[in-house]
């Protein structure tokens, strides 16, 4: 089976936050709360263990290219969601083997396999995976991989009105997300980039199976500008521990040695 | 349009991916300014000053389509000597009877003629009734060069001379060269190859000018001949999910099903009056016998007979306004007793909320029917006055019925959506434990009334024992059939009870029943057409397959003139329907809106009558005359072209006249609802503007609910400027209180760029912005905006003005529960006010007009009197 | 990918290389749930079409049964309207129509009540026939004073229509005319 993400292109999201909705009610979350932050119109502030779509809400005091309005000002989107990297911090982080790669390459996680120890929270460059605080155990995005399964596409990609968050082969969705970009480029967005798309873009993850179109840097959304699984570091963690043990070893045989000679 | 119908709103991106332009007017920066090209923030309410510049500019720079406007429009036509603007009168056009507060539209007519206004405009005129049966357009006179200084595009072009970037910037904040970026972009947009469309809400309509910011449009789109055209026209963004199906078949007190007038009680006293007064000599309305007689034998079946006028005199008849804020005064003055309130929450939605609640705490009875107790159903014990102690339970006498009600899923029926489309919904399961639909709720009153009358001889009851009301019932709860009471809007034959198919095929010989004339044809063949769910992707762009459309599944209304007078498309671009010479009838991708064999080069004979009157070139069949009307010479009482005045309560003197206010515009001058000065009332220093977002609905009994849309938008909020909230000193999260005369109000405060002070005048003037959804009870409150809104109204079809207004807002919570509606106004009148004082909104002749000439038919002496 | 459970046997490490999968993170750690997951609606009696109750755009929405209860509510792709669309207030239709807010029973408040009650459909659609009788009668205008007919009341009035059917609008009017009620209205003015 191919690999099959979103494409989640900003440039054309209108901050209805359905794909918020349409999330939940598939899914079956509940609502997190009622909390006014006064942070434009965002109210649930990130992504939460019951909030597996989340729409950002960046007012800024400066023009966006091509627009025209009567003072510098524009207000940008983006409907945040799970990754699903290549290269997944918490699915090597998983101890119990709750979280799995699918055969849609999506990661995915078995409500009925995690015992809740959060080992996943931690290794999650993005944030996204959290425990609930009602039952325990750590929730996250599963790119409705009970849709997948029949061949529907994930809710929020499903009822999204202007096609910002747009579901397929991840192969087919980097061939449109470059001709996205070209097109904004040429109509003069400038600041139009894509973010997590290769492993080039994102050597820390391998690449997203996720991946946006911004149009502005990545932690004007919140997002991490270089994110690094921790997981990535351990071959090298592990060859330096070798060394370490080696060491000790070495100083071990040394000292009972030295202390031979006595 | 992205906040409020984001899904229609995908057509607009998709439209920019193909390189349309966006342009976005709103005071306020939202979602749909994000994505839009251009964003240009209008102080609110000045609307006309922007448009009317945009006529200006389209005729001063010879941007206007001549050849469509020659034809399809009454540009040419000539305006009667006596016609004075507004331009000479300072802001009020001749006939002004000041002593009426009301205009006599005599001298705006055509020269010599009397043009029928479409059915149902009648009762606005002021002066005797007259008969419209010699109205003719033979007697028209044309100048073919609209040069004739007396010709309507001259008329408009003069009106319309001194609206100037410039004055756009003293009216609206707007400055020159942004309002000429727009001007270029739509004319640029619009001719041959290429259209443009305007969307519009409740933003335009919820003024005491509504009806005039519409028209303007129609001008604008007249002129560059965007109108019947693919991607032209103005669409109207309907709230609700069947807002225009309750136009349609009007639970509206002026109107029967198809915009068919209400009887008139001095007027309309038999049915030989009624059609007399409402008939049309020329065009569509000369068939309008045969839709009343039609519709009566709908409703009355074998009782109704020529005999007896068909029952013609079961009907009511109406003397006056009877529309929603004229019934809710009523009702606080104690003259009306029983209300029903069927999924729509007054005392949250609709103005001056405390007046709406002292309207119901004098009923004898309410029945309210939600899906759970809405603010409405809770008047009595949880409003801000009860809070605040000025009204107690224990004294409130109203008897109130809750009945819960069945959601769309739980019962078959149709809803008519913003573009005029049919669809049904299938019930998918059963309403739970006593919820049911308002189907059951109307059907099953109905049964018992008819059984309460049974046996009365009284000759008022005989309406309820003759009326036809056989539903086949269905299930356990007995659910009336909802196809059998969309059988009988569509019609039958008699009596062999045959659906008809068009409503060419009714006829006034009682020989047809039809419940909506203009819904005939949506059972053709017995088959339901509003249930037809062919796919998208097996059938062409514009789907004649999916649902189906008032009238005759016509999906492009006027849509002959998307062809040029000989009947060929305009181009190949936008072609849409055209005339076959081959086949001699008109074809193309939707059905034509036209008689579809009459030849473009067909002119009416001498002394032709009815639909005969209408010529191969006339796209516009519902006007007497078939053509779009640039200037308005019969339909409008507040005059016949748009002209910019200033809201009802107002930051600024009107820059363009002398007179402030529409003249005709509705007040109620009561204590329970008073006003503002006029402008610059130093107590109410802002402009404040009431909307939605997204994430709610309406007054919130269909989203305050539901906690999945209440953590989106949990609290009522205010949105400010950085430099209105420094002015103030509001804090962004904290809370404000907003307040007029009439009520205040709490809310978290939200400091944004997206609301911006505009220069006006040399002023700085600030706007501050106010989503109405909340109120005081359900899973997410608040206080309702409503609650500062006035009483004051569009003179044409009475809709209120909550789109600009006058407040003040201050830092912290400090309002009191106090409303008008409970204890009179909030603060003492200005000095000078009381006699009537300066600023004044009307010229001094119109002050004599007595003050709530409206407002006091509210009574029901009045309005007997009226008559 | 997915492995085939019958075949293989179930010691994890035994599953892990005979799917290739050594390091345990792909079809080896499935549970029978996860391998067993589709989605809800594939479980649906029916999928019954319907209409979007909230705004005038008119989206198409489909609606999944499953022993008369409500599986789901979601865009219907076929609609040349949606697409298969919805906002966020479409999308928490189902929300609307099953959640916990619905009262299922009819509540009356007496005169001069501080509370409310419940009280039977049946009586209370009698109630309120009565009423409507009552106030009719005692308010009726037969015929105004210079001769000409008014044939109606202004005693009763109703509001509301936006949210219902055509079909309900029509019986609303069709009723309330004959009752001589006039004052008869909607959002479409509001």
């Amino acid at each position: 089976m191919e690999p099959h993400g979103f494409f989640t292109d900003t440039s054309v999201c209108i901050g209805c936050k359905a794909c918020e909705v349409a999330c939940k009610q598939w899914n079956q979350l509940p609502a997190d709360g009622a909390y006014f932050s006064g942070r434009s119109y965002d109210n649930t502030m990130h992504l939460e263990s019951t909030t597996w779509r989340h729409v950002a809400f960046l007012e800024r005091s400066r023009q966006l290219s091509g627009q025209t309005t009567a003072r510098p000002f524009s207000w940008l989107f983006l409907s945040d969601v799970c990754k699903h990297c290549n290269r997944a911090g918490c699915l090597e982080a998983c101890p119990t083997g709750a979280l799995v790669r699918t055969e849609f390459a999506s990661v995915y996680l078995q409500p009925d396999v995690c015992n809740g120890c959060g080992y996943c929270v931690v290794a999650c460059p993005f944030g996204v995976i959290n425990r609930r605080e009602d039952d325990g155990r750590a929730w996250k995005c599963t790119l409705c991989y009970d849709r997948q399964k029949v061949g529907l596409e994930p809710a929020c990609a499903k009822t999204c009105p202007t096609d910002s968050i747009f579901f397929g082969p991840v192969g087919e969705l980097q061939v449109r997300a470059q001709a996205r970009l070209l097109e904004l480029h040429r109509k003069g967005v400038h600041e139009a980039r894509l973010y997590g798309m290769t492993e080039l873009d994102q050597p820390g993850t391998e690449g997203l199976n996720a991946f946006f179109l911004l149009l502005d840097r990545p932690e004007a959304y919140n997002l991490p500008p270089e994110p690094r699984v921790p997981t990535k570091e351990v071959g090298r963690a592990w060859g330096m521990m070798g060394l370490a043990a080696a060491g000790m070893v070495a100083a071990a045989i040394a000292a009972v040695r030295a202390g031979g000679e006595k | 349009m992205a906040e409020c119908h984001p899904v229609g709103f995908q057509w607009v991106m998709e439209a920019k991916r193909r390189g349309a332009t966006i342009i976005h007017i709103d005071p306020r920066f939202t979602r749909t300014s994000a994505v839009s090209d251009i964003h240009v923030p209008i102080r609110a309410g000045s609307d006309i000053a922007f448009l009317g510049a945009l006529v200006n500019y389209i005729i001063s720079n010879d941007c206007w389509f001549r050849e469509y406007v020659v034809n399809y429009t009454n540009a040419s036509a000539l305006i009667s000597e006596d016609f004075q603007d507004t331009e000479d009168l300072d802001g009020l056009f001749s006939g002004w009877d000041p002593e009426k507060g009301q205009y006599d539209p005599k001298s705006w007519q055509y020269r010599g003629v009397e043009v029928s206004p479409a059915a149902g405009h009648r009762e606005m005129f002021s002066g005797e009734p007259r008969s419209e049966r010699g109205a003719s357009i033979t007697a028209e006179e044309h100048d073919p060069t609209l040069t004739d200084p007396k010709c309507v595009f001259q008329i408009v072009k003069r009106h319309y001379a001194r609206y100037t970037p410039e004055v756009v910037q003293q009216a609206c904040g707007i400055a020159p060269d942004l309002f000429l970026k727009v001007a270029r972009a739509l004319c640029d947009n619009s001719g041959l190859e290429r259209t443009s469309a305007f969307c519009y809400a409740v933003g335009w309509t919820q003024h005491t000018v509504g009806v005039q910011f519409i028209r303007t449009a129609a001008i604008v789109q007249l002129l560059l001949g965007n109108i019947g055209r693919p991607g032209g026209g103005i669409m109207a963004l309907r709230g609700h999910s069947s807002i225009q199906g309750s136009t349609d078949i009007p639970t509206l007190y002026n109107m029967l099903p198809g915009y068919l007038p209400m009887p008139k009680a001095s007027y309309d006293t038999d049915l030989e009056k009624y059609i007399e007064y409402n008939r049309s000599a020329s065009g569509w309305w000369s068939e309008f016998p045969k839709y009343i007689v039609s519709l009566l034998k709908a409703w009355y079946g074998n009782n109704a007979s020529a005999v007896n006028d068909y029952c013609y005199n079961y009907l009511p008849h109406i003397s006056g306004d009877h529309s929603h804020m004229v019934t809710v005064a009523a009702m606080a003055d104690g003259f009306v007793k029983g209300y029903f309130v069927l999924g729509e929450n007054p005392a949250v939605g609709s103005m001056n909320a405390s007046l709406q609640r002292k309207g119901l705490r004098k009923l004898e009875w309410l029945v309210v029917r939600d899906f759970a107790p809405t603010e409405t159903a809770e008047f009595w014990r949880s409003a801000p006055e009860v809070v605040a102690g000025d009204v107690k339970p224990e004294e409130i006498a109203t008897e109130v019925f809750f009945f819960p009600c069945a959601a769309h899923t739980e019962k078959d029926g149709s809803f008519t959506n913003t573009q005029r489309l049919l669809q049904w919904h299938h019930k998918a399961i059963e309403p739970p434990g006593d919820c049911r639909s308002e189907l059951h709720f109307v059907y099953h009153l109905g049964k018992r009334l008819k059984e309460l009358y049974r046996d009365s001889p009284d000759s008022k009851d005989h309406p309820i024992r003759d009326l036809a009301w056989n539903y086949r019932e269905i299930g356990e709860i007995q659910e009336p059939d909802a196809e059998e009471v969309l059988a009988e809007i569509n019609g039958h034959s008699l009596p062999d009870e045959k659906p008809l198919s068009a409503y060419t095929e009714l006829n006034e010989d009682g020989s047809t029943a039809c419940g909506c004339w203009i819904y005939c044809g949506c059972r053709k063949d017995g088959v339901n057409q509003t249930a037809r769910r062919t796919p998208k992707d097996e059938q062409d762009w514009v789907a004649l397959e999916w649902g189906w459309a008032w009238p005759a599944n016509r999906r492009m209304l006027y849509n002959r003139a998307s062809a040029d007078p000989e009947g060929k498309p305009w181009s190949q671009r936008k072609k849409y329907v055209w005339w076959d010479p081959e086949q001699k009838k008109w074809t193309g991708y939707d059905n034509p809106d036209c008689i579809a064999t009459r030849p473009p080069e067909y002119r009416p004979p001498e002394g032709a009558q009815g639909i005969d009157t209408l010529s191969g070139i006339d796209p516009f069949i519902m006007q007497a005359e078939g053509k779009g009307w640039l200037y308005d010479p019969s339909g409008l009482l507040d005059g016949p072209l748009p002209t910019h005045y200033e809201p009802q309560e107002s930051v600024l003197k009107n820059p363009l006249y002398g007179q402030q206010c529409n003249p005709a515009r509705l007040e109620w001058v009561r204590r329970d609802n008073p006003y503002h000065k006029a402008w610059g009332d130093p107590r109410y220093p802002f402009i404040a503007t009431t909307y939605r977002v997204t994430e709610h609905h309406t007054a919130g009994g269909m989203s305050r609910w539901l906690p999945w849309l209440n953590e989106l938008q949990p609290e009522m909020f205010v949105e400010v400027s950085p430099e209105l909230a420094g002015l103030r000193g509001l804090e962004n999260g904290g809370w404000a209180t907003v307040s007029t005369i009439r009520g205040e109000i709490e809310a978290r405060v939200l400091v944004t760029e997206r609301l911006q002070p505009l220069v006006v005048q040399g002023q700085v003037m600030h706007q501050v912005g106010i989503p109405y959804h909340w109120s005081y009870v359900g899973r997410s409150t608040g206080d309702a905006a409503n609650e500062l809104t006035a009483f004051v109204a569009d003179p044409n079809v009475s809709i209120e003005e909550s789109k600009a207004f006058s407040v003040q807002i201050v830092a912290g919570r400090r309002a009191s529960r106090r409303r008008a509606g409970a204890v009179g106004p909030l603060a003492a009148p200005e000095p000078g006010q009381e006699d009537g004082g300066e600023p004044s909104r009307d010229l001094p002749e119109v002050r004599t007009k007595k003050p709530a000439t409206h407002g006091e038919r509210s009574g029901r002496q009045q309005q007997t009197e009226e008559a | 990918m997915a492995a085939d459970s019958s075949k293989i046997p179930a010691w994890p490490a035994w599953r892990q290389l005979a799917n290739g999968d050594p390091v345990g993170l792909g079809a080896s750690a499935f549970s029978p749930r996860s391998r067993a997951l589709k989605a809800r609606i594939n479980e649906a009696d029916r999928a019954v079409g319907s209409v979007c109750p909230y705004c005038g755009v008119g989206c198409g929405q489909q609606v999944y049964v499953k022993d008369g209860k409500i599986l789901d509510i979601e865009g219907d792709y076929d609609s040349p309207i949606s697409r298969g669309c919805l906002c966020p207030k479409g999308a928490a239709t189902m929300q609307l129509v099953t959640g916990t807010h619905r009262v299922k029973t009819v509540l009356y408040r007496r005169p001069y009540g501080t509370r409310w009650e419940e009280i039977p459909l049946e009586r209370a659609l009698d109630l309120v026939a009565r009423r409507v009788q009552k106030t009719r009668d005692d308010t009726w205008e037969d015929q105004h004073e210079k001769g000409h007919p008014l044939r109606r009341t202004l005693g009763i009035a109703s509001l509301g229509g936006a949210t219902l059917d055509n079909e309900e609008n029509y019986l609303i009017k069709k009723l309330f005319s004959s009752l001589g009620v006039v004052q008869v209205e909607n959002q479409a003015r509001i």
